[in-house]
């Protein structure tokens, strides 16, 4: 009941604010000097024929009518065509959308599998060499500029070791499509070459993403766990003569993992909104890459529709973060 | 509390002073640049004679594509950086604490509306949205600086909101209404010595963050025209000249990375010494 | 006391490390807890009682360092114990705890019934030594001795008069008043059978009416049982209430020892005296005592109380006075004359 209610009060506030980011981007990308009508017409064609074009793609009309108009065909669910692959954008999207998930998770799965043990134990071992060591990993991680990762990791892995593929998604031809992803699609086709392929091309650019991921995911639980760890309730146990393997990951934990939780739900809107630079380096054909091409080639409808789903996203993600608070923390009245 | 004070507990502690020493070489490489380079000419000239050499006692990290010299690049690029995270982080603050103050402060709906509109600069991750509006805008450093506190100032507006309205309910804040001191005195006086911790951190950890970005945008193309020493550039043109060239990537990437952790450790450092409430998570 | 005494701590040197040196937190204490006795330890706010009811439950903070002396629980030496025997064998077992501060004791996240039967599993008196288990993660818990073990927990809670214990099981701490909470965690230091409770200022946190309804379910129960209590308390007025016996402790000394009667009736050390006197009384004006409490790491020699003592005499500043007297036991040079002895 307390979720449904949660549900309603976002969905409230979403409107407004996706209304407010569309208007915002709207009006920026109507601003770009280029003008959409003379690209698509091409060089050679006259200034009546651009004119006509413009008219005819209701770009000659006041902004305002121009925004009004595109919220009604929102709510129809139709998100505009490109003016460059002339397919409705909500379609473009949603064929490049299983490729960001599969690297969104991957990355996600190895931040949150090494981030948060790493992170209890640093708790736990308190300025001991390994908790020093995994601090100063956690600042340099967020330090480096992921792109420049990126580039490092293909000189190393790629060029210079040989051992991991440089960008794409897989060599050769894809296994026949089930799920959009290829690890998961290689696998039920039975075809374990193509599977080991996926998986070589998956992991250099979700080891990227990963990397600031997991040094946020170590900074809250450690934190979380430092912090609850001085709750009486851990002293009471250790009294009682509960085990200390118990006490720190069975209740430790649940109590620390609050904050951890919104910062991981954070990371996969982010990451799911479309991981731009990572992909475009990687060459993932994923959302990222789209709305980069969309955004340099003045494609208004492409990064209209792009900015109407990464704002969706965030709206969804942070939805889950606070079902999941609600569910590791079953106290009621808890905002 | 008093600036020696915060100065000396900064300094004792290891990490914090590791970021300030790294911030202020950089600081002071930016200011000294003609005098530290060895090739300051070369910066904006061309020697294609010189192009792609590895480093050596002539060129210290090695030439480009256009035979300038990397390390003297390097380091006229710091100038770049510098200035484009202060002014846009500044113009940010400048923008946002006072936004966030009068929303804060004062009941009617404004206040909340204001935070709805700097929610929607949140709603999309800030890298999309600066592509967005520095590419409409054609790339030059102006451009990213716009961009950059455009898409940062709502954090400091959210931070210096939360602050306030928490702080509204204190009881000395309650005290002070009730005894009619006027609200402006009480705002200036007592709220904002309250929120200048807060921002001081939030300022620190957006500098290495605004730098971060920054040079995304330059790798995308969108920041300062070459042949402009910009490092997020420099990082993307060394690119088709990989594995070979590796210095041609090294170079402008550590310099961000030193950079960028200097600001972060010092923002850690700072957050422990004026925050003390935080420390025992953010420990020495 | 017939039989040997339940715990024996003696010339207990405990302290703290600080920034400014060590805090010498407790100075050759000596305490004794009988069988079947309820003993209240006395003091204000930072004589060392909470420290040394730490010493004993074994949850010392890691900056505490023990630097002399033995605490004797039955026999066994406790400081010098491993410490994975005295976490299977003494805590939550044989040493139960009542905490000061019933909700904070509890983990908000999880439900009663699960915390209780978490301190069973490993605490339960039909918990044989020989059940298997592979680390604290994967331990099973034994469906029978579960459902063994449940039946006496909602038992308990029955005693303790928690309403409807099997749906009580099922709930958050935040869902009980304080003084619930309480009986529960007086339930759950019950439930082991251990031979002694150290209870911590169990009814501070409580509204007055609730403390003496806590206090006399607590002597009821133990009494019952033949369980032994050590109980730290700054309130006199407690004291009174339950405990048989009653030490008191100033700035990391104990300095007095009585049974309730006598201690009340005849206090002895000028301390005890003091302390007496400053009780509210309708019949004549406060009295506070002078001075403040001394700085532990820079403490005074000899008995620490004399600066503030009215008695005091050369020989209170250079040494510890030695403990006189048999039933009441005080440490002074200069102490009140004991009725008691004088009656004899």
């Amino acid at each position: 009941m307390r979720i449904l209610a949660l549900i309603g009060k976002r969905l409230l506030w979403f409107v407004p604010t996706a209304a407010g980011l569309i208007a915002v981007v709207f009006f920026i990308s109507r601003v770009i000097p280029a003008d959409p009508a003379a690209l698509l017409a091409g060089e050679t064609a006259s200034r009546e024929a651009i004119e006509a074009l413009r008219v005819k793609l209701g770009l000659d009309r006041p902004l305002l009518v121009q925004l009004l108009d595109y919220y009604r065909q929102l709510l129809k669910g139709d998100l505009g065509t490109s003016l460059f692959t002339t397919r409705p954008v909500a379609e473009d999207l949603l064929a490049r959308l299983p490729a960001t998930i599969e690297l969104t998770l991957a990355a996600m799965l190895m931040a949150i599998a090494v981030g948060i043990p790493l992170g209890v134990v640093s708790a736990t071992r308190r300025n001991s060499l390994l908790d020093h060591g995994v601090r100063i990993a956690t600042v340099a991680g967020l330090a480096m500029a992921s792109f420049w990762l990126a580039l490092v990791l293909q000189l190393v892995f790629a060029m210079d070791l040989g051992w991991l593929p440089l960008q794409g998604r897989i060599a050769g031809f894809p296994p026949p499509a089930v799920t959009g992803f290829m690890t998961l699609d290689a696998l039920i086709a039975g075809r374990f070459d193509r599977f080991a392929s996926a998986i070589a091309h998956l992991l250099l650019p979700a080891m990227t993403l990963a990397v600031p991921a997991l040094a946020t995911v170590v900074r809250f639980t450690r934190a979380g766990v430092l912090d609850t760890l001085e709750k009486p309730f851990v002293t009471y146990q250790d009294a009682i003569g509960i085990p200390r393997a118990l006490i720190v990951w069975k209740y430790v934990l649940r109590n620390a993992l609050t904050s951890t939780i919104t910062q991981i739900g954070l990371l996969f809107g982010i990451l799911l909104a479309g991981a731009v630079v990572i992909e475009t380096v990687f060459q993932w054909p994923g959302i990222g890459t789209y709305a980069f091409e969309a955004i340099l080639q003045s494609d208004y409808a492409a990064v209209m529709g792009f900015t109407v789903y990464a704002g969706g996203i965030f709206m969804i993600a942070n939805l889950l973060v606070d079902i999941a608070h609600a569910s590791i923390d079953p106290r009621g009245g808890h905002a | 509390m008093g600036f020696a004070h915060v100065i000396r507990q900064l300094v004792s502690d290891r990490s914090a002073l590791l970021g300030l020493v790294l911030v202020l070489l950089v600081v002071l490489a930016a200011l000294l640049a003609p005098l530290i380079s060895t090739h300051p000419e070369a910066v904006w000239d061309m020697s294609p004679a010189n192009r792609l050499k590895p480093p050596s006692r002539e060129w210290l990290l090695g030439t480009d594509r256009m035979g300038a010299d990397i390390y003297s690049r390097v380091i006229y690029g710091a100038r770049i950086t510098l200035i484009i995270a202060f002014v846009a982080v500044g113009a940010a603050l400048l923008i946002g604490v006072p936004i966030g103050l009068w929303a804060g402060w004062h009941e009617f709906w404004v206040g909340e509306a204001l935070m709805r509109v700097s929610d929607v600069f949140l709603a999309v991750p800030q890298i999309v949205l600066a592509i967005a509006i520095a590419q409409t805008l054609g790339p030059s450093i102006e451009n990213v600086i716009l961009a950059l506190s455009i898409t940062y100032w709502p954090w400091f507006a959210r931070l210096v909101y939360a602050e306030v309205r928490s702080l509204k309910h204190e009881t000395f804040i309650e005290a002070a209404i009730a005894l009619g001191v006027p609200k402006r005195r009480i705002v200036v006086q007592h709220v904002l010595p309250n929120v200048l911790s807060p921002i001081i951190v939030r300022t620190s950890i957006g500098m290495g963050f605004t730098i971060l970005t920054a040079a995304a945008l330059g790798f995308l193309g969108l920041g300062a025209p070459p042949p402009a020493p910009e490092w997020g550039r420099m990082i993307s043109e060394s690119r088709e000249f990989l594995p070979e060239a590796w210095w041609y990537a090294l170079a402008p990437g550590l310099a961000i990375f030193a950079v960028v952790m200097g600001f972060n450790l010092l923002g850690d450092g700072l957050r422990d010494v004026l925050d003390p409430r935080l420390r025992r998570a953010h420990d020495r | 006391m017939t039989a040997e005494p339940l715990l024996e701590v003696s010339e207990l040197r405990l302290s703290f490390r600080t920034e400014l040196g060590p805090a010498r937190v407790l100075d050759a204490v000596n305490l004794t807890v009988g069988r079947g006795q309820i003993m209240g330890l006395v003091g204000e706010s930072g004589c060392g009682k909470t420290t040394l009811a730490r010493a004993v439950l074994g949850i010392l903070s890691p900056n505490a360092r023990i630097e002399g002396g033995t605490i004797r629980f039955d026999g066994l030496d406790l400081i010098g114990m491993d410490r994975e025997r005295q976490r299977r064998e003494i805590k939550g077992r044989r040493i139960a705890y009542v905490p000061q501060d019933p909700y904070s004791a509890f983990n908000p996240l999880f439900r009663v019934g699960d915390q209780i039967m978490e301190l069973m599993k490993w605490n339960s008196p039909r918990r044989a030594k020989s059940e298997p288990g592979f680390g604290a993660l994967l331990t099973p818990y034994p469906r029978r001795r579960y459902r063994a073990d449940k039946a006496a927990a909602i038992a308990v809670l029955g005693e303790v008069q928690i309403p409807d214990p099997e749906r009580a099981f099922h709930k958050l701490p935040e869902q009980f008043s304080g003084g619930q909470r309480q009986r529960l965690m007086v339930a759950m230091a019950l439930l082991t059978n251990p031979d002694l409770i150290i209870a911590d200022e169990p009814t501070t946190a409580l509204d007055v009416t609730i403390q003496a309804q806590i206090l006399k379910l607590m002597k009821g129960l133990a009494k019952h049982r033949g369980v032994s209590v050590l109980l730290t308390t700054h309130d006199l007025g407690t004291a009174y209430e339950i405990c048989d016996e009653i030490t008191v402790m100033y700035a990391g000394q104990e300095v007095e020892s009585a049974p309730v009667a006598e201690f009340f009736a005849n206090p002895r050390h000028p301390y005890t005296a003091r302390l007496l006197e400053s009780l509210p009384n309708p019949s004549r004006q406060m009295r506070e005592i002078g001075g403040e409490i001394p700085n532990l790491v820079f403490p005074p020699d000899g008995c620490r109380f004399h600066p503030r003592c009215a008695s005091a005499s050369d020989a209170c500043c250079r040494t510890r006075p030695p403990a006189s007297g048999t039933r009441q036991v005080v440490r002074c040079f200069h102490p009140h004359p004991s009725r008691l002895e004088a009656a004899t």
